[in-house]
């Protein structure tokens, strides 16, 4: 991980808006990430936390504004994208697959011993770890993770933690949308409530 | 981008061939074979009247046979989150679609003629009408499995979705029954080719009609 060499990047929106049905969730919200840089996007539920996460990944058009990305998109958020009926291992080893080698930190994710079982018969917290094995396969430079410590036990909660540090420390970019605490130096915070229509 | 393509093949081929993981793989083609056994009994022990109808039957029972696994195309990838991933790694929708559309088939085109050989045995079809019948398939079931499949991005997520889409196909897919099941009447090349038209033209719409689809039930 850490001679694992990022790729330049950056993350800018400009007077961002969203609606959902006939309500807007939130607008004027510009942001700008540079390498290395990490927000937090924090909020009560049903804020729009998980829509501003999907507008930057560019899965949702934005109701007002836009949003400028250089650099791959790793993206987790509540659906695993793993086969349910595969065992873990192979489940994974169709993104490694697509995304080209890349360590994808099994054993420190705590997954080695689960390889050979179903994905549907894991736990949600081995699932998430599951999926960070996934993103970190993928080796984007911009993580936006979707309540990425839903489920986790303490242990797992700091381990993201840390791996988020490390890929911010290595030059990558992290925007975490999440109604808990996230631990993580130099993270800016944005309020969502200051956008709300 | 060969190579994902070729990746995304194996998985589907996997998710989707007879015996594959997505369950009731095998569905289809026993229900068209069940079409296929009772229409005898059914109608009696006339030889002339199965004969002079069993090619018919036999479409029809294709055409229901592609419908059952319409909601196993699409709809669970896009809820467990593939498309999403897919998406952030730059492979379109269309691609992707016509990937499966591949696939589909795959899954059920060649093993439906298979199976056509002992349907045709039991309806007392002679060998110039089975020559035409799989003629006929080959040239309609990649139409069907198109329209399959770019009806099962169309009603991916909507309630009730399954149903509708069987409900959906069985219209769309009307202009290839009758070429395809006339073609046995008039004992002719013309309808067989009619056929192959009709599946080219649903061919080329399905994967930017699918992928369209895909998008816009994101949100």
């Amino acid at each position: 991980m850490q001679a694992r060499l990022i790729q330049e990047c950056r993350l800018t929106a400009e007077d961002l808006a969203c609606r959902r049905g006939d309500r807007v969730l939130f607008h004027g919200l510009s942001l700008q990430l540079a390498a290395g840089a990490a927000l937090h996007v924090a909020g009560s539920n049903g804020i729009g936390k998980s829509s501003l996460i999907r507008i930057l990944a560019g899965l949702m058009r934005p109701f007002a504004g836009n949003v400028d990305t250089s650099g791959a998109i790793g993206l987790i958020d509540e659906r695993p994208a793993l086969d349910p009926q595969l065992p873990l291992g192979r489940a994974l080893t169709f993104w490694q697959r697509m995304d080209g080698p890349a360590d994808n930190e099994l054993a420190r994710l705590g997954l080695s011993d689960l390889l050979d079982v179903p994905v549907r018969y894991l736990s949600t917290g081995q699932r998430k770890r599951a999926t960070l094995a996934r993103l970190i396969g993928q080796s984007a430079p911009i993580w936006l993770l979707d309540e990425p410590l839903n489920g986790l036990d303490m242990h797992a909660a700091e381990l993201v933690q840390t791996l988020a540090a490390e890929h911010c420390a290595a030059g990558g970019i992290c925007v975490i949308a999440s109604h808990q605490s996230f631990a993580l130096a130099g993270m800016e915070r944005l309020e969502l409530r200051d956008f709300a229509a | 981008m060969i190579g994902q393509l070729a990746i995304l093949l194996r998985r589907d081929l996997a998710l989707l061939l007879p015996g594959g993981r997505r369950g009731g793989t095998m569905l289809p083609l026993l229900f068209f074979l069940a079409v296929a056994m009772l229409f005898p009994f059914a109608v009696g022990p006339d030889a002339p009247l199965l004969t002079r109808t069993g090619g018919g039957v036999i479409w029809v029972a294709a055409l229901l046979a592609a419908i059952l696994p319409l909601d196993r195309l699409i709809e669970p990838d896009i809820e467990l989150g593939f498309f999403d991933q897919w998406a952030l790694r730059g492979i379109a929708e269309e691609w992707i679609v016509a990937v499966r559309v591949l696939a589909h088939w795959l899954s059920f085109g060649p093993p439906l003629m298979l199976a056509s050989l002992p349907a045709a045995a039991l309806l007392g079809l002679d060998g110039a009408a089975l020559r035409i019948l799989e003629l006929g398939l080959l040239a309609g079931t990649p139409g069907l499995a198109a329209l399959g499949v770019t009806v099962a991005a169309l009603t991916a997520g909507l309630r009730g979705g399954a149903a509708l889409a069987g409900l959906l196909v069985i219209p769309l897919a009307v202009p290839l029954l009758i070429f395809g099941a006339g073609s046995l009447s008039t004992g002719g090349e013309s309808g067989i080719a009619l056929t192959g038209a009709v599946s080219l033209v649903l061919l080329a719409i399905a994967p930017f009609a699918g992928g369209a689809a895909v998008r816009s039930g994101r949100g």
